[in-house]
């Protein structure tokens, strides 16, 4: 039975023509550094197969958008920390964030040591849970790009509405362009393109993109996640960068309009503002990339409510996150790769989430039964 | 075979070490087999009694909810261990169960349970022969824990082992997967997701027996690829036969319902456990009566061949899909969990 | 920050258009879809779901293009009168 919206996209002869287009256009010299942003699309490309079928003109730089990749090393503990002190807490989170290793164990392993710890879908679930339980005090710990940031946003609308006292957001919401342009500021940076993150410019549109065509002079194009997606996404970058343009584009045409979803920006400015820093894992500090909320909503701010004691975690100096990034190394030449950083012991931001870059390549190219 | 010696080192036992992925192996390789007579790793053992070969094997089910859409803990428990015993090429003959059981359970719902591991005994021809109970103080147990241990009579026309499978071996696959693991999630209420998916649980038995009259000499190896799907019971055929698999995705069957739960949770179908299917490795000559033959009992229609051995110095799965793209399946460190990203 | 599905609205919930229950391949699920209320929801609409809530409407139309526009990849002006006939689905 087909999936619709879906199914049409992984359509096996569109797939074969539109490959067949690329090897005509690609010529022997070109070379296109491309960076996908988006961890699902890192994700998209390997669990399709794509990255063989595409010539190897074609190099993939991965980018940081994977928000559990990211996360400053020490939130997730911070957040730990109040649940596991206080046996009112329930520490709710989304599926990704269960194995992030913390200092003591990951949310996994504190729910197996008797700390509340639930696995959330969505971040209604978590009033729920606050709602069910009025001697609780629930904490949802916020990740994601500005694709999840309105969801949290009217979660806290609703939890103002209904009048609940015992939910808490602890918010790691980070924006994409920020990043793209701490990226691109960095010396010895050698990306020519970009493959931009479909869902998250569902909600910022295409505009917030044009001043990496403009000032930075890279073609950017807003893909969608399935086979064909990516790949047309590739035909027009790879049109773009032969013709010497740099302009922003959509390949995502079914969802992603010019200007967004108006309601869900006007909902994020609404209840969050920006963090004047934030420390990014593997890429340091980054200003005003990050989300936290706004003072008005500071009753339902876990960050405010509890006394959190900042916990700084030194990253491991040999871990190469930062050059992988930038696209000077490849995630298996990286030192640690594969032999002390492996998605069963992560060490380094991208080896965290199996949408990272390095576990993506070890899930995919290195793995071995012996690990 | 247990060729590459694999270290324990953890401090602590952790969920993850349960899960049937690549910890579970790492704590049975590296600490537990060391003390113990195992020859091979299969759901089953041979234990050899004068001119008898018997398959003996031991389970144990700790599933929460204990009753679920398509059956509960006990029918569980008995079709597990008749599963066991069937991969090993035995008819299954008898069971002796323990029931760890938390005090304050109802009365009522530890009948329940007994009365349906009957059933499957009666409906899976094996016959529960004793057993042995124990009661815990509250919260020492999730409610209910049972175990089992099981026999069975190893057909003598069938030699089963990992070094016999070689290139060009076909691999076959009784039918649709996933639909064991998606059900428990959803029957455990936190996805607040709804849709018409039953455990499959039942016993393979009835379709290994005709698959063994049908294709013995070229039957190689079976596994039920239970906790950890089929991505782990792949892996470990590649490692223990030092091969390679190549599978073709199309031929792999997903129930609809199954596929929207996975993409909606970002989870994988291979990953995902199931209870009433095996995977059978045979070889290219007798393939083709192989699956007809469990295509003919009912509830095997949908039995299909679904990849192939080849050899390669990687032993790895990988899985082809229909415009040519190949991916890797590798097994998990622990349970497969839903993701937004 | 990447994992959304299409759904299908299969039942509006409430007046305020807060709540519509969509079915994934046969998977039913409660969604929130004030995001998109400003836009014209109506039950047999497809959107695109992420944690729980509707991020948009899916344009038919534009999937029906798309999937022409790489059709007609290579194609000469004959072919593509054949596939102007071309059904989504």
């Amino acid at each position: 039975m087909k999936m619709r919206y879906i199914d049409e996209f992984r359509n096996p002869d569109l797939i074969k023509k539109t490959l067949e287009e690329i090897e005509r256009i690609v010529e022997p010299d070109d070379h296109f550094r491309i960076m996908e942003a988006c961890g699902g699309h890192t994700y998209s490309i390997f669990h399709f197969g794509l990255q063989e079928l595409l010539p190897k003109n074609i190099e993939f730089i991965h980018g940081p958008g994977c928000p559990v990749c990211v996360l400053p090393p020490g939130r997730v503990d911070e957040g730990l920390e109040i649940a596991s002190k206080n046996s009112e807490v329930i520490f709710t989170a989304f599926g990704d964030v269960m194995r992030v290793p913390g200092k003591k164990g990951s949310p996994l392993n504190h729910k197996a040591m008797g700390t509340d710890v639930r696995m959330i879908y969505s971040p209604l679930d978590a009033l729920n849970i606050a709602i069910k339980n009025p001697d609780k005090k629930v904490i949802l710990f916020a990740i994601g790009f500005e694709t999840t940031a309105p969801s949290t946003a009217i979660t806290v609308l609703k939890a103002k509405e209904l009048d609940i006292d015992n939910f808490f957001v602890y918010s790691n919401h980070v924006k994409i362009i920020p990043v793209l342009k701490s990226i691109l500021d960095q010396p010895n940076m050698r990306i020519d393109g970009f493959i931009g993150p479909g869902h998250a410019s569902v909600i910022i549109g295409a505009h917030p993109y044009e001043i990496i065509a403009k000032e930075y002079k890279k073609p950017v194009v807003i893909s969608g996640f399935e086979p064909l997606d990516i790949l047309q996404s590739i035909l027009m970058l790879i049109k773009q960068l032969k013709s010497g343009e740099s302009k922003v584009e959509i390949q995502y045409k079914r969802v992603v309009m010019e200007e967004g979803n108006v309601s869900a920006l006007e909902i994020i400015d609404q209840v969050f503002e920006d963090r004047p820093a934030f420390e990014w894992r593997g890429l340091g500090a980054i200003q005003n990339s990050a989300l936290k909320l706004k003072p008005e909503f500071a009753k339902w701010d876990a960050e405010v409510h509890f006394n959190v004691e900042k916990i700084h975690i030194e990253e491991n100096k040999d871990a190469q996150c930062g050059e992988i990034l930038k696209g000077m190394l490849k995630p298996n030449q990286c030192k640690l790769f594969g032999k002390v950083c492996t998605p069963d012991n992560p060490v380094g931001a991208l080896m965290v989430s199996s949408e990272g870059a390095c576990a993506t390549y070890y899930n995919h190219l290195y793995s071995t039964m012996s690990s | 075979m247990l060729k590459e010696k694999v270290a324990f080192r953890e401090p602590t036992i952790q969920l993850a070490h349960g899960a049937g992925g690549k910890a579970s192996r790492r704590l049975i390789e590296g600490l537990l087999v060391p003390y113990l007579n195992v020859k091979e790793l299969n759901d089953a053992a041979y234990v050899q009694a004068d001119q008898t070969k018997i398959a003996f094997t031991a389970d144990s089910f700790v599933v929460n909810p204990l009753r679920f859409p398509g059956g509960s803990i006990g029918e569980l428990a008995i079709n597990g261990t008749v599963n066991d015993i069937a991969m090993g090429g035995a008819k299954p003959l008898a069971i002796v169960t323990t029931l760890i059981i938390e005090a304050g359970l109802e009365t009522e719902i530890l009948e329940s349970e007994i009365k349906a591991m009957h059933e499957a005994a009666e409906k899976a021809n094996v016959a529960i022969v004793g057993g042995d109970t124990k009661v815990v103080e509250h919260q020492k147990a999730d409610k209910l824990f049972i175990t089992t241990a099981g026999i069975g009579l190893v057909d003598p026309r069938v030699n089963l082992s990992a070094s016999r499978v070689k290139k060009g071996d076909k691999i076959i696959l009784s039918g649709p997967i996933g639909d064991h693991g998606i059900t428990i999630l959803f029957a455990r209420g936190d996805l607040d997701l709804e849709a018409d998916i039953k455990s499959d649980t039942r016993s393979v038995w009835p379709f290994v027996s005709k698959l063994i009259n049908a294709a013995a000499p070229g039957l190689k190896w079976m596994r039920d690829p239970t906790r950890g799907g089929m991505a782990t019971a792949l892996n470990e055929l590649a490692r223990d036969a030092q091969v390679a698999i190549m599978l073709e995705e199309e031929a792999i069957k997903v129930h609809p319902e199954v596929r929207g739960a996975c993409e909606i949770l970002g989870l994988d179908p291979m990953h995902i456990a199931n209870e009433g299917q095996f995977i059978a490795v045979v070889s290219e000559e007798y393939a083709q009566d192989a699956l007809k033959a469990i295509q003919q009992v009912p509830g095997g229609e949908q039995a299909a061949i679904i990849g192939e051995v080849f050899e390669s110095d990687r032993h790895i799965v990988l899985s082809r899909s229909s415009y040519g793209g190949t991916r890797a399946i590798d097994m998990l460190v622990g349970d497969p969990l839903p993701r937004i990203c | 920050m990447c994992l959304a599905i299409p759904g299908k609205i299969v039942e509006l919930l409430d007046d305020q258009n807060q709540y519509a229950m969509i079915d994934v391949s046969g998977v039913k699920r409660k969604v929130n879809i004030s995001l998109i209320k400003h836009e014209n929801v109506n039950e047999n609409d497809w959107v695109l779901i992420h944690v729980g809530f509707a991020m948009n409407k899916i344009s038919e139309e534009q999937a029906k293009e798309q999937l022409q526009l790489l059709q007609e990849i290579g194609e000469d002006k004959e072919a593509m009168e054949e596939v102007r006939g071309y059904q989504f689905e």
